[in-house]
């Protein structure tokens, strides 16, 4: 899809996967949004969902397997005019970069996670991720995957994270509200998207999720921690997706004296007048 | 006699370290140059930590082997350093340590600290007799002043008492000649390292705790509200250096520090820095491996890792850091050279120098410009990775209005973007690798120490400076053969000017490492096919002395 701002570039995914819904609907929300491209700096780790930096028009730091996240904060932390979006795959979010989802859910930094969650590593043909489903044969796991698979919704409500959402490629409009309210939320926010691949993952097919997601109705109270924890505990023949939960937080710039008054790190100096006290003092 | 050599010497919770921080300023406030090594053991109870405080005039930037006083808080520091002790030294202790010892001075320390309400001041009252001892005046005033900085506030006050009963319990001994370091700075190779980083204007640090580099961060972190800096406890190391990629990408100058251990673990993103153009800063401070080694100790073994370190190849600069001063300058440079090049710039230090402390004269923050980007102008869109003449691309910062930087760790072409044709591969290869050619314009050759006429060169790199320099005096003071040493702190690219030139007229030319492979004889062979004659090496984490280098050439037969 062309969008006016974000524009159209070639990709190399596979026809029909469902990066390009994600890729679409991500567009969308920063047009509706009114993001100009050269405040908005993408990030990505590595694997297949990791490419879309490359695939709109705007600023983007395309680094190392599982380390989009912290590149990420640090950019906000020397620039806070920009907004800072990560897309990646869950083997990149949640396996090799598993720490580092740990403990920027904790450090809270302004930014937005957008997790292509295909539940297979894609990039490398195929092979079980922190996501895939016990039984699922892969080349890698020929007796079937036999790890308990990790709910990253459930962990990140767990960890304290402000904003947590489930979506999916195959519901674009629900997919863009969503994608709008975790770039607004300020904080670190959390968004798993269901993304069928149908190269190497055919038991989380399209049909698969799209007979199971429902949305997310005023009955649920996103504000409530536990009932959020309950509905993210949903995986099986239901699947909520939807904002599971969304609390406003301090965040890392509001808590550090550096950043609290919105300054701006990139291209700043510091005062010579001040190291030559630091080194009295040392008289 | 112009310096003297004086050990303290406890269990670790003991207070060693506080007693020397105290001892130090006391003897620099009298006008003594100062430099006060580190043994410390990986603990935080119990066992033998020391440290030697040489002070006095014309103090070399290294510690001695040999002793004129001891403070023994505990017994087995009496029995362990006696047989370094001058004759006429003396070795101060309670009066319930038992010892046969002729040099021992026994005060009632723990007595004295009693009566004055805490036990804890016993060594306050040991500082004190070793200052009677050497003739370094002390009243309450003085007494204060030095303890204030050193202690918490509420503790002050007992030591100050218990630092003046100990200096009315012995009669003065020594006289330390009259020397001008008042007005000098005290600080550790480490803290040279966090104002060098300031003064280079870095806004952003990140770091995971290691020894021996972690008091770079907590220096840091102490400034960092003041000067408006951001200093981050990242998660893992790995974090830290992708973290100050990310500042370095936006615009801020960003540095990381480490020890081997988590060095270990940036390897990858230090050959994203490479690829991508970012510029950064890593220190690793050097101590004993491989793996978990010896946490406390120093050692020499990193850098033909550090030199290789991750998969392809890219440019690098590495810069082993000599002595305090150049700790401070040192940084400042590399991080100026990381923008000039867009590459990653490994400084290299070690724990001998990282905590040992040292007085020096004032520092000039203003010592190498600032590198400011050079202005030009863009012809159509930008692209971060422009072929351009100069070999270097005009760096631009996400947010300009005019342009998008794309940065990545694929195979890009100008723009940014991922590609896979052989032509651009190339292209990009070479322009990357050619600024290890720009860079040799920059390059500085290894400080030449001792007699430039020399017969025999010594050859050493960073924290070898100060005992290169003392083995050279040492061993150009006796006999007709003329000694020099040749330091490197430019180590990669290899600066090889003078080491030719030291090749070629010596008779001998001679690798003192602290490492068991002689890691820069074997860089110089690489790259000049230059042969040590011999070498001198120690890899027991313990660093050599002036005086055990002097010994060891002789030994060797030069
Ligand atoms: C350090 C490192 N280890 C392994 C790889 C190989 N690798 C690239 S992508 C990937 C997994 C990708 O899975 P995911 O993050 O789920 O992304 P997807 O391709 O499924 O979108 C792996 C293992 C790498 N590039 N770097
Ligand atoms: S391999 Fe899977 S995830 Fe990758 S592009 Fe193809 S369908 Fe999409
Ligand atoms: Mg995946």
């Amino acid at each position: 899809m062309n969008t006016p701002e974000f524009g159209k570039m070639e990709t190399a995914w596979c026809p029909g996967c469902g990066n390009f819904g994600i890729l679409d609907s991500l567009k969308l929300a920063l047009e509706a949004l009114g993001k100009d491209p050269h405040e908005v700096v993408m990030v990505g780790g590595i694997g297949q969902a990791a490419k879309t930096p490359q695939y709109l028009s705007a600023n983007s730091f395309c680094g190392l397997h599982g380390r989009a996240l912290p590149p990420a904060v640090a950019i906000k932390m020397a620039n806070p005019n920009l907004t800072v979006i990560v897309n990646t795959g869950d083997g990149d979010s949640y396996g090799e970069g598993g720490n580092h989802f740990l403990h920027n859910i904790r450090r809270n930094v302004d930014m937005t996670h957008f997790v292509h969650d295909n539940q297979v590593y894609g990039l490398t043909k195929g092979q079980s991720s922190p996501t895939t489903l016990e039984g699922m044969v892969t080349g890698a796991q020929a007796e079937g995957s036999q790890n308990i698979p990790f709910n990253p919704v459930l962990l990140a409500l767990a960890a304290g994270a402000g904003f947590v959402a489930r979506g999916f490629s195959g519901k674009p409009d629900h997919l863009q509200m969503l994608m709008e309210r975790a770039i607004r939320f300020k904080g670190y926010a959390l968004v798993d998207i269901f993304q069928p691949c149908v190269s190497f993952n055919r038991l989380n097919t399209f049909a698969w999720y799209n007979s199971r997601v429902y949305e997310l109705d005023e009955s649920h109270d996103a504000t409530d921690r536990l009932m959020a924890m309950s509905r993210a505990m949903e995986f099986g023949d239901r699947i909520p997706i939807g904002v599971l939960y969304e609390k406003a937080l301090p965040d890392f710039h509001e808590k550090n004296s550096s950043l609290s008054q919105g300054q701006v790190l990139a291209g700043r100096r510091n005062d010579p007048a001040l190291v030559r006290r630091y080194m009295s003092e040392m008289v | 006699m112009g310096m003297y050599n004086l050990l303290v010497g406890g269990a670790a919770g003991q207070g060693v370290e506080s007693l020397v921080s105290a001892l130090e300023y006391f003897f620099k406030q009298d006008g003594s140059e100062v430099f006060t090594m580190r043994d410390l053991m990986s603990r935080i109870r119990g066992g033998h930590n020391f440290s030697r405080i040489r002070f006095g005039a014309g103090v070399p930037k290294a510690h001695s082997e040999r002793l004129d006083g001891i403070i023994a808080l505990n017994e087995e520091t009496a029995a362990f350093h006696r047989e370094a002790l001058s004759p006429k030294g003396f070795i101060l202790m309670d009066s319930a340590i038992k010892s046969d010892d002729p040099r021992a001075v026994r005060i009632d320390m723990a007595k004295i600290a009693k009566s004055l309400g805490n036990a804890k001041a016993a060594g306050s009252v040991a500082v004190g007799a070793a200052l009677k001892l050497f003739r370094v005046a002390l009243d309450e005033a003085s007494a204060a002043e030095v303890f204030g900085r050193v202690l918490r506030p509420e503790h002050v006050d007992m030591n100050v008492k218990a630092a003046l009963k100990g200096y009315e319990s012995v009669p003065e001994r020594y006289k330390i000649p009259a020397g001008n370091a008042r007005d000098m700075m005290m600080l550790s190779g480490n803290r040279a390292i966090a104002l060098g980083a300031l003064a280079a204007g870095v806004q952003f640090y990140a770091a995971y705790p290691m020894s021996p580099s972690t008091s770079i961060l907590e220096s840091l972190a102490q400034w960092a509200e003041e000067a408006g800096i951001v200093v981050e406890q990242a998660e893992d190391e790995i974090a830290a250096i992708n973290m100050a990629l990310g500042a370095s990408y936006a615009g801020t100058r960003a540095m990381t520090g480490t020890s081997g251990g988590g060095f270990s673990l940036m390897v990858e993103a230090l050959g994203f820095a490479g690829m991508a153009e970012i510029p950064v800063v890593v220190v690793d401070a050097q101590r004993p491996g491989p793996a978990t080694g010896l946490p406390t100790r120093t050692e020499q073994s990193d850098l033909k890792f550090i030199i290789s370190a991750a998969q392809g190849e890219f440019p690098r600069m590495v810069i082993a850091v000599r002595h305090h001063a150049d700790a401070f300058y040192q940084t400042i440079r590399a991080v100026n050279l990381a923008e000039k090049y867009q590459i990653p710039v490994v400084l290299l230090t070690d724990q001998y120098l990282a905590d040992a402390t040292a007085t020096i004269p004032m520092l000039d923050p203003a010592a190498y410009p600032r590198h400011e980007q050079a202005q030009v102008p863009e012809e159509g869109e930008y692209a971060r990775y422009r072929f351009t003449e100069s070999g270097i691309s005009p760096r631009r910062l996400p947010g300009d209005k005019d342009a998008l930087v794309n940065v990545d760790s694929d195979e890009h072409d100008e723009r940014g973007h991922i590609i896979e044709d052989s032509e651009t591969r190339v292209r990009m290869m070479e322009k990357r690798m050619g600024k290890l050619k720009l860079l040799e314009k920059d390059l500085q050759e290894p400080d030449w120490l001792g007699d430039e006429q020399a017969h025999i060169t010594l050859v050493g790199w960073g924290s070898m400076y100060g005992p290169l320099q003392e083995a050279v005096d040492l061993l150009n003071q006796e006999g007709n053969k003329r000694y020099g040493a040749l330091v490197f702190g430019d180590i990669w690219p290899l600066p090889k000017e003078r080491l030719k030139q030291a090749a070629a007229k010596g008779e001998a030319i001679i690798n003192v490492e602290q490492n068991y492979t002689g890691q820069l004889a074997g860089l110089i062979r690489e790259e000049t096919g230059i042969e040590m004659s011999t070498s001198i090496l120690r890899y027991d984490g313990r660093q050599m002395t002036g005086e055990e280098i002097a010994r060891r050439v002789k030994k060797e037969g030069f």
